[in-house]
Parts: structure tokens; C-alpha cells; sequence
């Protein structure tokens, strides 16, 4: 169960990221969770949106380059030491993590983190297995 | 064929045509251009010195700064009166140089551009979307002219305004495309957007007014869905129809009846051999409001005299690598942006269009490449926007021998243009 992510492109320069987001703002669009990476010239913008497929082509429309990747989300307990299990499960199933974020929400007492991994299946089945609570969806539109 | 019977000449024939007419032409400038007259004469020519295109070599150049100096009409061999239309270089650094036309000349022009478009397949049941500019710039006139000369229907477009571009050339019907290519990548990109392609009925593209590489106009055939041809001409030289390429597109075919062609080194002056690459030197042979003797064209080409399959006697010119003028020295480098224009536009994920940044950090040039980032679908990895930097600038260094900066910017962001395009930004010395 997949939760899917955008990806934006973003010029490393001044008011770019403030305009990218004015385009979600205008639209009326929410975030749930925002991860940027950059380099000297750009930068990746990754958001965890209601509505993925919307905001995408919103993007689009707007003449920015963005894509939309599945990724998977893990719900765990906001406590020390409750991502370093997750980490040390996939570790030990010789998964790779691209890139990960986390962020915490209002509603419960969880945390989540996004992890980008090359087989989001083996992924999900190995945390399952080892007992952690793959996001949903619902999870992710529900925040 | 326009003009079968010209075009086919033997070699032997076209010399001795070239030869009579140079006669007549260097008669001309003694007898009435008295500013180039004066030049000849302080350069220690005699008109006795000259006895035939042989001797060409041995005579001083003519290039943009004597238009400057000479401006508005000093370099003329006619009275005023004589003639009948003005056209001018766009003059972004200095004087524009006039370039006039009398009737006579008029005529050449229109079978000249005819002869051209008749090279690319053109015939009087085409439709011709002209998206040149109008204007002193003689482009937009100068096809206009040819191309109903052969009784083709035109229509007057101008640049600008892309979608009633886009409408009329659906709504006319047009088949055949003449623009820089610059602005036709633009367009074939706005009839992409808006999904058109189908509705087009285009076949051939007629471009000039700038040079482009063989990749560039690939892309534009393939977006377009069209035969894509290149033209060439000056405006010091009577505009377009000095040379244009033939449906073999082995190089563009100069009218040698009327204009005398020599490729120099252009740092030393000197008349390079059949095949070698430097700049094109023109003498025109017919013109009667502008002769001019070894006009300096600051193109860079070269010249074959190899028969071509059309059939056609013509010499042929390659498309121009670029002008001498815009050619860049990098740490000692000679860069020709059409160069890196060859690497970019083969490369996936990003737009065609481009910006050159040169800067001077210390004692070092740098070159800076901003390219277009086009395809989301590389976000994902880092590593894939770093591979598509790292291939760039290892073509480039493949063919330069330079290591440059690549830069990918968002899309929309490089400046698109409707005449000549200005894809270089110089900030040395400033």
C-alpha cells in the first residue's frame, strides 16, 4: 500500500520555493509533509499532498517539471529509538533507503516517516512482518 | 528547377559568365562609387591592375566598418534616385549598414529567393506561412517577394502573437514553414503544447536569418513533421538568396552567376584552398545600388565544387558554424556556441533552448551551460540529475577540450526568441 509523493523541481534562487508553494497557496492546495534537498544550483521539493494526481497536474499546467513517485510510509510510536527499529529491520533485509523524511501530526499520538526505497512491496512486507504499521492512503489524505 | 538553364550551367560556363559579369561589376565601382573607389586607390590598386577574378585575391576586403563609416549611403554606386527599396542590418552595436536595391536588383532578388524555395520543393500549390520578421530586416520581404514570384500563396505573418500563429497556418492550410530556426523551435514547441500537430498540413521549413546545426533542424523536422531546409544571405549582400540548400542536403547551393565566393583564414587574410573551413568572403557580380569587392561576411563555412546529385553545377556551402563575431575565446579556445548547441539538443530530459554565461573568476574564463530540466520523471535520483550534467559536460569537453559548468534551471526560464536568437551573455570586462 503505496502512498504517493510530488516532486518538484526548484531553482536554487531567491523567492523560487516561495513560488512554487504560492502555486499550491493560490490553488487552495494543502501540504501534509514537505522534504527539500538541494544542491548549489537546485534543490528537490518532495510533498506528501491530499490528492496527488491534482496537485501534479497543477504543477504541470504551470509549466513546472515535477513527477509523482510511489514511496512508503511507515506509521510508528513518537518515542526514542522507534525509527532506528524501522531502519534496523530494513537494514537487515539488505534494503537500501534512498531518502527518508518524518514528521509528526496534530491528530495522534504517531509519528510517520517517508522512506524511498527501490521495491516499496519487499519493503512494506518486511516491515509488516516485523511487526510495524504501514500508512495508508486514507492515513496519508486523513492528517 | 527556377532557373534549369543557369543552375545547370557547366563549371566552364558559369566561370565565364562570372568572369564577364566581374568586368562590368568592377567598371561599375571605378566609374560610380566614389567612396570605394577611394578605398581601392589608398589600398594602391589601380583599375588596370585587375584583369580577371584571378587577380580577386590580391584586393583589399570590404567589411562592416566601412558601412559604419559610410553610413547611410556612401558605399552606393547609384543616385538616390535610382533606387527603389532600403533595407538595414538591426544595428544592436552600432550604425545599422544600409543595404539598397534598385529596380533591376529587385528582379535578381525575386528569382534568387524563388530559385531557393524551388530547391526545397516548393512549387506555386504551396501555401507559405512567412514567420520572418517585416521590416528593414530583409528576410520577411525578401521570401515574400520570391515566393510569389512562383505563385505561391503567401501569407505575410510576421513573428509574434503564437497563437493566431498557430490558427492560421491550421485555418490556411500552410505547407511550407519560413522562419529562424530559432523561432521555429519555439513554435514546433507551442504546436506541442497545444496538441495541433494533426491539424497541420506543414511539409517544408525554409530557415535563415541565423545558422543552426544539422541537430537542431532534425529536431524541428521531427516536431514538426516537415523537410527542413536552410537558407542563407546578408543584407549587405542583397539578403536572402545568395545560397539555399537543395533536397540532398548535402550544403547550401550559391548562385555563382551572381555572387564570386572566396573562404579566407580569418586571422591571416589569406584565400584557404577548396574544403578547408574559414570565412566566406563574397564579391557580388550583378548588384547595381551595392557592389562591394571581398565583402567580409564573418561566416564561417566551407565550399565544395563536387557535383550534387539534384543536378544542380552550383558550389555548395556547409551551414555556417557560427559568426567569426560570435565566436568565443575561453582560456584560449575557440568556441563556436552552434558547438555546444550540437551537444544539447541530442540530450534526453531537457528543453532545446539554452543560455551561455562567460564570466571572469580571477584570471580564469568560465563557461556556464543553463539548460532546461524538462522531464520530471528524474527527480526521483540525484544521481540520474547529476549523470545528465556529468554527460553534457563531458560532450562538451569531448569536442572543445573545455570544462564547463552545466546549470539546470526550471522550464521557461531561458529566453525565447522571434528573430535571431542571443544565446550568449559575455560578462568579461564588465
Amino acid at each position: 500500500m503505496v502512498i504517493e509523493q510530488v516532486s518538484v523541481f526548484v531553482e536554487n534562487k531567491k523567492g523560487a520555493l516561495k513560488d512554487t508553494l504560492g502555486i499550491l497557496a493560490e490553488a487552495g492546495m494543502d501540504l501534509r509533509a514537505i522534504s527539500i534537498a538541494d544542491t548549489s544550483d537546485f534543490g528537490i521539493l518532495r510533498m506528501i499532498v491530499p490528492d496527488a494526481d491534482a496537485t501534479l497536474e497543477l504543477f504541470k499546467s504551470k509549466g513546472v517539471t515535477a513527477s509523482k513517485t510511489a514511496v512508503t510510509g511507515c506509521k510508528l510510536p513518537d518515542e526514542p529509538g522507534a525509527l532506528h527499529k524501522v531502519l534496523s529491520t530494513l537494514c537487515e533485509a539488505g534494503i537500501s533507503v534512498e531518502y527518508i523524511y518524518a514528521f509528526i501530526t496534530r491528530r495522534n499520538e504517531d509519528a510517520y516517516v517517508i522512506l524511498r526505497v527501490e521495491d516499496n512491496v519487499f519493503a512494506q512486507y518486511v516491515l509488516k512482518s516485523a511487526g510495524h504499521t504501514i500508512m495508508t492512503p486514507g492515513d496519508a489524505a486523513g492528517l | 528547377m527556377w532557373q534549369a538553364d543557369i543552375e545547370t550551367m557547366g563549371r566552364g560556363a558559369i566561370r565565364a559568365l562570372q568572369e564577364e559579369r566581374f568586368q562590368n561589376a568592377w567598371k561599375h565601382i571605378w566609374d560610380n562609387a566614389p567612396a570605394q573607389r577611394k578605398l581601392l586607390l589608398d589600398a594602391g590598386v589601380e583599375q588596370n591592375g585587375i584583369r580577371s577574378l584571378d587577380d580577386v585575391h590580391t584586393l583589399p576586403f570590404t567589411d562592416k566598418k566601412a558601412f559604419t563609416k559610410h553610413y547611410p549611403f556612401g558605399l552606393f554606386a547609384v543616385p538616390q534616385g535610382d533606387v527603389v527599396r532600403l533595407h538595414s542590418t538591426s544595428g544592436t552595436t552600432s550604425k545599422p549598414s544600409m543595404g539598397g536595391y534598385t529596380a533591376g536588383d529587385m528582379q535578381h532578388w525575386k528569382d534568387l529567393v524563388a530559385r531557393f524555395c524551388a530547391m526545397a520543393g516548393v512549387t506555386k500549390n504551396d501555401t507559405a506561412h512567412i514567420a520572418f520578421g517585416f521590416g528593414m530586416f530583409t528576410g520577411g520581404f525578401g521570401l515574400n517577394y520570391g515566393l510569389e514570384h512562383m505563385g505561391v500563396r503567401v501569407l505575410p505573418m510576421g513573428s509574434g502573437q503564437t497563437e493566431k500563429q498557430l490558427m492560421m497556418m491550421r485555418d490556411m492550410g500552410s505547407t511550407v514553414l519560413v522562419a529562424t530556426p530559432s523561432y521555429a523551435l519555439y513554435l514546433s514547441e507551442a504546436v506541442r503544447e497545444a496538441g495541433v500537430k494533426g491539424d497541420l498540413k506543414l511539409r517544408v521549413g525554409l530557415f535563415g536569418g541565423e545558422g543552426h546545426t544539422p541537430e537542431m533542424a532534425a529536431q524541428i523536422e521531427e516536431s514538426l513533421g516537415i523537410v527542413a531546409t536552410s537558407n542563407y544571405g546578408l543584407c549587405e549582400l542583397g539578403g536572402p538568396g545568395l545560397s539555399g540548400e537543395c533536397l540532398e542536403r548535402g550544403g547550401m547551393h550559391i548562385a555563382e552567376d551572381h555572387y564570386w565566393c572566396e573562404i579566407i583564414d580569418p586571422d591571416t587574410g589569406k584565400v584557404l584552398p577548396e574544403g578547408e573551413t574559414g570565412e566566406l568572403v563574397v564579391t557580388p557580380l550583378t548588384r547595381e545600388a551595392l557592389p562591394l569587392i571581398r565583402y567580409r561576411t564573418k561566416d564561417i563555412t566551407k565550399l565544395t565544387y563536387e557535383p550534387c546529385a539534384c543536378g544542380r553545377t552550383h558550389a555548395r556551402m556547409s551551414p555556417t558554424l557560427g559568426r567569426s563575431d560570435d565566436m568565443l575565446i575561453i582560456r584560449g579556445v575557440n568556441v563556436f556556441p552552434s558547438q555546444i548547441e550540437s551537444v544539447l539538443i541530442r540530450q534526453e530530459h531537457i528543453g532545446p533552448h539554452y543560455m551561455l554565461l562567460v564570466r571572469r573568476e580571477g584570471v580564469m574564463d568560465t563557461l556556464e551551460v543553463q539548460v532546461e530540466l524538462t522531464d520530471g520523471s528524474v527527480l526521483e535520483s540525484f544521481q540520474l540529475l547529476e549523470k545528465i550534467r556529468e554527460t553534457i559536460r563531458e560532450q562538451i569537453r569531448n569536442i572543445l577540450g573545455l570544462t564547463v559548468k552545466v546549470t539546470l534551471v526550471a522550464p521557461q526560464t531561458v529566453e525565447r526568441f522571434m528573430g535571431k536568437a542571443r544565446r550568449i551573455i559575455d560578462e568579461r570586462g564588465k
